[in-house]
């Protein structure tokens, strides 16, 4: 599949953008708090989206900034402070276990069941949704193809990778054909080889039309991935958009990275004056610029640094929404 | 707040929960159905023959009877008590089994009757396990023996509730050391499995008999010894007030954990 046949279908019946009745997601004004007294600390601090069906919509964020909590709200886990959700056109969380029979999880840690088979694991969670055997049975080959794990069947959970386990939790996920999959951190400790393979699944599915929303660490997994994301820090929604049309009116087109022995001494004297923005991390002078040209012609000939010309990316904009400062 | 609060649901969709555990069970189930009869068999013989040959009878019964028809109650409770702390703790915290269920359209009330119902499946399996061994031995050959199988039942039930009570409480395993060590055992002492409560002081006897072991021990046995309890009605709505009082508790505490 590709992208532009699937902005062809979004505009085939296009949008509003503030469109809740027919949001298969739909967010407002959440907020959620812990704890009493002087240790009380606002986690979600009054976030707002919708997701439109058949989109990939990712929230992006430094850790502790609200992600997954947003992600607990929306699945009625946890009861908000404030706010409205409805999910597939049930409100949340009164109707919350109604809601998740369309739903699909693909929890931030693997949950598989140790003690089954990978058959297993997906007939015992089908039965959760009150299907019959025969139904999920029906399923399971098709799944496990998905999955790429079908020679492993009757495998036990111990024998698998790391992207093995995380494709069968996305086969799980799986089980009830939803509308809608939640996945957190999908690809978080996999290997490049087994990352690939999980985001050409996480295609195909939007390919069938399902909606994915997902949070990620890793900002070429949701430029690559996303239609639509969100920043979320400190617990705001701080910016929201098509990946480049974000980056495009957040920050300038190039970046120039400095590095070498000289290059905080060049960056101070001659970079900050000629760069829109700087930004200097460890031993890297970052120049923000919207045309490259003069810099590279004076950088060429300075002594002792070396330099990356490249255009922007999610990761600056990032950067430059939340900081460089460590979050723990 | 006010939820959390709620009465707990009942409804069918434990079922599928049930089902699971009833699964990752039956692959081990050879192993620990031979641990279910030869733990009573040897504690049985050893004690009943051993210690039954110095006393020869309690309360007008050979000694061996005696303990055979208290020692089911506590075999029952001790098995409800194992799958309600460490079972149930691995599924809920270690293996995120719960996390998984939560996911599916499953409600933490669905979640919680099930393990408190498979607790009691796994103590009544025990419980029958054990009466085969005691029926064997040549004990308890009474048509009214059969009214324990509900019984046993019930007292599964009531020590599951009490057991996810701790469950939900427990930052880790070591906390049931404490439930096993400061509650339990002292309360196979004061509840007649080894020896008549009449031993006893007034102030302990009372509070055996509002312990569920007291109870449940005062209901089995004689049922076992072909007699009738002395006052059924009283024990049993002291089984069903622990019972009923402990699951709702040990509802709102796993609420408070697990729905933050």
């Amino acid at each position: 599949m590709n992208r532009t046949l699937r902005y062809g279908k979004m505009s085939f019946s296009p949008v509003p953008p503030r469109m809740t009745e027919h949001a298969i997601l739909a967010v407002s004004n959440l907020r959620k708090s812990y704890g009493n007294g002087d240790a009380r600390m606002t986690v979600v601090d009054g976030v707002s989206f919708n997701l439109r069906r058949g989109e990939c919509y990712g929230l992006l964020g430094p850790n502790g900034a609200g992600k997954t909590t947003t992600l607990r709200l929306c699945l009625g886990l946890t009861e908000p402070d404030g706010g409205e959700i409805r999910l597939v056109g049930r409100p949340i969380p009164a109707e919350a276990r109604a809601a998740r029979m369309r739903v699909g999880v693909v929890p931030q840690g693997d949950n598989l069941d140790p003690d089954f088979t990978v058959a297993e694991n997906l007939l015992v969670f089908g039965r959760y949704f009150g299907m019959e055997d025969a139904t999920i049975e029906a399923r399971i080959p098709k799944l496990l193809e998905f999955a790429n794990l079908a020679a492993k069947k009757d495998a036990r959970i111990s024998e698998l990778s790391g992207g093995m386990k995380r494709r069968l939790t996305l086969a799980r996920a799986l089980v009830n054909d939803p509308d809608i999959i939640f996945m957190d951190e999908p690809t978080t400790g996999l290997d490049p080889q087994a990352r690939h393979m999980i985001w050409d699944r996480l295609k195909t599915l939007l390919a069938e039309g399902k909606t994915i929303v997902l949070t990620t660490h890793f900002m070429d997994e949701a430029e690559r991935l996303c239609d639509r994301l969100a920043v979320i820090d400190h617990g705001r929604l701080i910016a929201e958009g098509n990946p480049r049309d974000l980056i495009a009116q957040h920050i300038e087109a190039e970046v120039i990275e400095v590095y070498g022995d000289n290059a905080l001494v060049w960056g101070e004297s001659v970079g900050r004056a000629a760069a829109a923005r700087m930004e200097v991390s460890g031993e890297t002078v970052f120049c923000y610029v919207d045309d490259a040209q003069p810099l590279l012609a004076t950088l060429s000939n300075v002594p002792g640094v070396r330099y990356l010309h490249r255009p922007a990316n999610l990761e600056d904009l990032f950067l430059k929404l939340t900081g460089r400062e460590m979050r723990d | 707040m006010a939820r959390l609060y709620a009465p707990p649901a009942f409804s069918l969709r434990f079922v599928p929960i049930w089902r699971r555990n009833f699964l990752v069970w039956r692959k081990l189930a050879g192993p620990s159905l031979l641990g279910n009869i030869a733990e009573p068999l040897i504690t049985l013989i050893a004690f009943g023959y051993g210690l039954g040959s110095l006393l020869q009878q309690i309360d007008g019964v050979p000694y061996i009877e005696y303990l055979a028809s208290g020692a089911i109650c506590m075999s029952v409770m001790m098995a409800a008590s194992f799958e309600s702390l460490y079972s149930a703790f691995s599924r809920m915290h270690v293996q995120k089994t719960w996390e998984a269920l939560l996911n599916a359209p499953l409600g933490l009330d669905d979640v919680v009757l099930a393990e408190m119902l498979w607790a009691a499946t796994k103590a009544i399996v025990s419980g029958v396990a054990i009466l085969g061994v005691i029926l064997a031995l040549g004990i308890g050959h009474h048509p009214q023996a059969v009214l324990v199988l509900p019984i046993l039942f019930l007292i599964g039930m009531t020590f599951a509730s009490l057991g996810l009570i701790m469950n939900a409480l427990a930052r880790s395993y070591d906390f049931f050391t404490y439930y096993f060590t400061l509650l339990l055992t002292p309360m196979i002492f004061v509840s007649g499995i080894y020896y008549p409560t009449a031993q006893l002081p007034d102030w302990l006897q009372s509070l055996a008999h509002i312990m569920p072991l007291g109870a449940a021990v005062n209901l089995v046995r004689p049922l076992l010894l072909g007699g009738w309890p002395a006052d059924p009605w009283a024990d049993l709505a002291v089984l069903v007030a622990y019972c009923a009082a402990a699951f709702y508790m040990a509802t709102i505490v796993t609420r408070r954990r697990l729905l933050k």
